[in-house]
């Protein structure tokens, strides 16, 4: 039996594999061949959709609206998660319990019951439609993930590293940027993963929350998808390149993964 | 760690706590004020008291949604967790697998959540997509965007490839993190592969199961995106889920009274779920 232990992981692997191939397969295809015939592989190779996107600013502007909004989010929510974690696992004090649990409250509030008072709300402080909008919005649920990642890989920091640094005539700052930052760089790294993660994911309230200016790439989609007929070769083409951040950022973090998940209970 | 009393602690927490509260109350408490109120537009609100509630919850519409949001994450969480488990326990620990594994299955994670819609509709349709094209070659009668049960099947198949990995991440941490003397103890005991599993690799993975159990619970009562791009809620309202279901009410029809009490309803329920699975967790962790 362990000799065919490889199989399982190999056809999960296989199986999660299938739906990404059969996009990118249709997004080398044109329109009339996804329409008239049914192929494993496309028999007329065409760049036509990729070319298409990054000719056309409504479409690769999407990618970089995208970007932006997700890199101003992770920023946001690291830079103030950082000492709020800190607080939570190195101090008590009044309500530190129920402060917790309500910032957890948040990854669990589901965003569509947010839709609509934030389309309200950020159109009454001139936000709507920016970048800003969309990366405070995630907020929502990136603040709370990254304090709760982040406060367990700080709880296994014996405390004794703080006490030692003060002992040697550290003063709290920098301490805490010289040393304690970056013994937990792994940590700090996991959680940006997972804040680029969600926000690069999230579609609703980003969608909800810009018209033109600061719209995602992949409101460009269902917007194309809806106006100009169906064209499911450019909307696969599109749909490919999302792949691609995410893959990026995987490969950086890959060895902290495993590792990440375990201590930062994630 | 025992840790000090000092209330100057909750200057670290300030910026965290304005950046939640300026997203979370003040919309929240939007949400609220509606609940309680009937709009003529124009902001003219006249005060309705538990109506709306009251409406909601006898309501036929909200308790078959209700009934279809409970049954699909029941499924897929004892699909996903089960799964998730087997895999995990069958991956490489060491060597250049390792590495493959990961990257390979955190894929689906990373992609846009109305990308995996888009993407498994192109996979299943029946005519150019290659999972329905395969199943009606070998003699099934699938088409998702008619009959209900083949709609279930898709969004549930979806969901398994979506989010199995999280599920195989987690456990695979949990098993990583027990000590090789409790496998050469279990050896020398002469423990079968079941007892090994039964009592020393779950319990040591108690902790990020009850994590990932969670987690998934939380997501998948909320799923939104992916359903609605896949079935757009249909065929008629067979995989119209509690979310799709808020949203075409509340933008749809922009029936905001009615909506604002769903969303509190199931803002509530959300949260008591997840409030004694955390103190479940918290006690645990006490013990331990």
């Amino acid at each position: 039996m362990k000799k065919y232990k490889w199989l399982v992981p190999t056809l999960y692997i296989l199986f999660l594999m299938l739906p990404i191939y059969w996009l990118i397969n249709m997004s080398f295809k044109t329109t009339t061949e996804i329409i008239n015939t049914y192929s494993l592989w496309p028999r007329e190779f065409t760049t036509e959709n990729y070319v298409k996107i990054f000719t056309d600013s409504t479409w690769y502007m999407g990618y970089v609206n995208s970007i932006t909004y997700t890199v101003f989010n992770t920023v946001i929510s690291v830079a103030a998660a950082l000492p709020a974690a800190y607080a939570f696992s190195r101090y008590k004090f009044l309500g530190d319990k129920h402060l917790f649990f309500w910032l957890l409250t948040n990854r669990m509030a589901p965003p569509a019951v947010f839709a609509l008072p934030f389309f309200q709300f950020y159109s009454s402080v001139n936000l709507f439609d920016t970048h800003i909008a969309v990366a405070l919005s995630h907020c929502l649920f990136n603040i709370p993930l990254a304090v709760w990642i982040l406060e367990g890989f700080m709880s296994a920091v014996p405390k004794e590293l703080d006490e030692t640094a003060y002992v040697d005539g550290y003063s709290f700052n920098r301490f805490f940027f010289k040393i304690f930052i970056p013994t937990i760089a792994a940590g700090i790294g996991i959680t940006m993963f997972f804040c680029f993660m969600f926000s690069w994911v999230e579609l609703l309230l980003a969608k909800t929350l810009t018209a033109t200016e600061a719209k995602p790439i992949a409101a460009t989609m269902t917007r194309t998808a809806s106006t100009s007929g169906y064209e499911l070769g450019l909307l696969a083409a599109a749909g490919s390149l999302t792949i691609i951040p995410g893959a990026i950022v995987i490969y950086f973090v890959r060895n902290y993964i495993a590792k990440g998940f375990a201590m930062g209970r994630v | 760690m025992n840790k000090t009393i000092n209330q100057k602690a909750w200057f670290f927490v300030v910026p965290v706590f304005v950046l939640v509260a300026f997203n979370a109350a003040i919309p929240l408490m939007t949400v609220v004020n509606y609940s309680f109120q009937e709009t003529f537009g124009n902001n003219v609100f006249a005060w309705e008291g538990t109506r709306w509630f009251k409406q909601i919850l006898l309501s036929e519409r909200f308790h078959d949604a209700l009934g279809r949001q409970i049954a699909f994450t029941f499924i897929i969480l004892l699909i996903q967790i089960p799964l998730g488990i087997g895999i995990a326990l069958t991956m490489p620990k060491k060597g250049w697998g390792v590495p493959v594994c990961l990257i390979l299955m955190s894929m689906p994670l990373l992609i846009p959540w109305n990308v995996v819609g888009a993407m498994w509709n192109i996979f299943a349709l029946p005519d150019i997509g290659f999972l329905g094209y395969s199943l009606n070659a070998i003699g099934f009668d699938f088409n998702f965007t008619q009959q209900p049960g083949d709609a279930w099947f898709t969004t549930i198949l979806m969901d398994v490839w979506h989010w199995t990995s999280l599920v195989v991440l987690l456990s695979y941490a949990g098993l990583n993190s027990i000590q090789p003397a409790y496998y050469q103890a279990a050896e020398i005991d002469g423990a079968s592969r079941w007892a090994t599993f039964r009592y020393i690799e779950l319990p040591k993975m108690k902790k990020v199961l009850t994590l990932a159990i969670l987690l998934r619970f939380m997501d998948s009562f909320m799923i939104y995106t992916e359903p609605f791009v896949l079935t757009g809620g249909g065929p008629g309202n067979a995989t119209a889920f509690l979310s799709i279901d808020l949203v075409k009410m509340a933008l749809g029809q922009f029936d905001l009274g009615p909506a604002a009490a769903m969303s509190l309803i199931y803002f509530f329920i959300v949260l008591l779920v997840c409030w004694v699975f955390y103190s479940l967790m918290m006690k645990n962790e006490v013990k331990s």
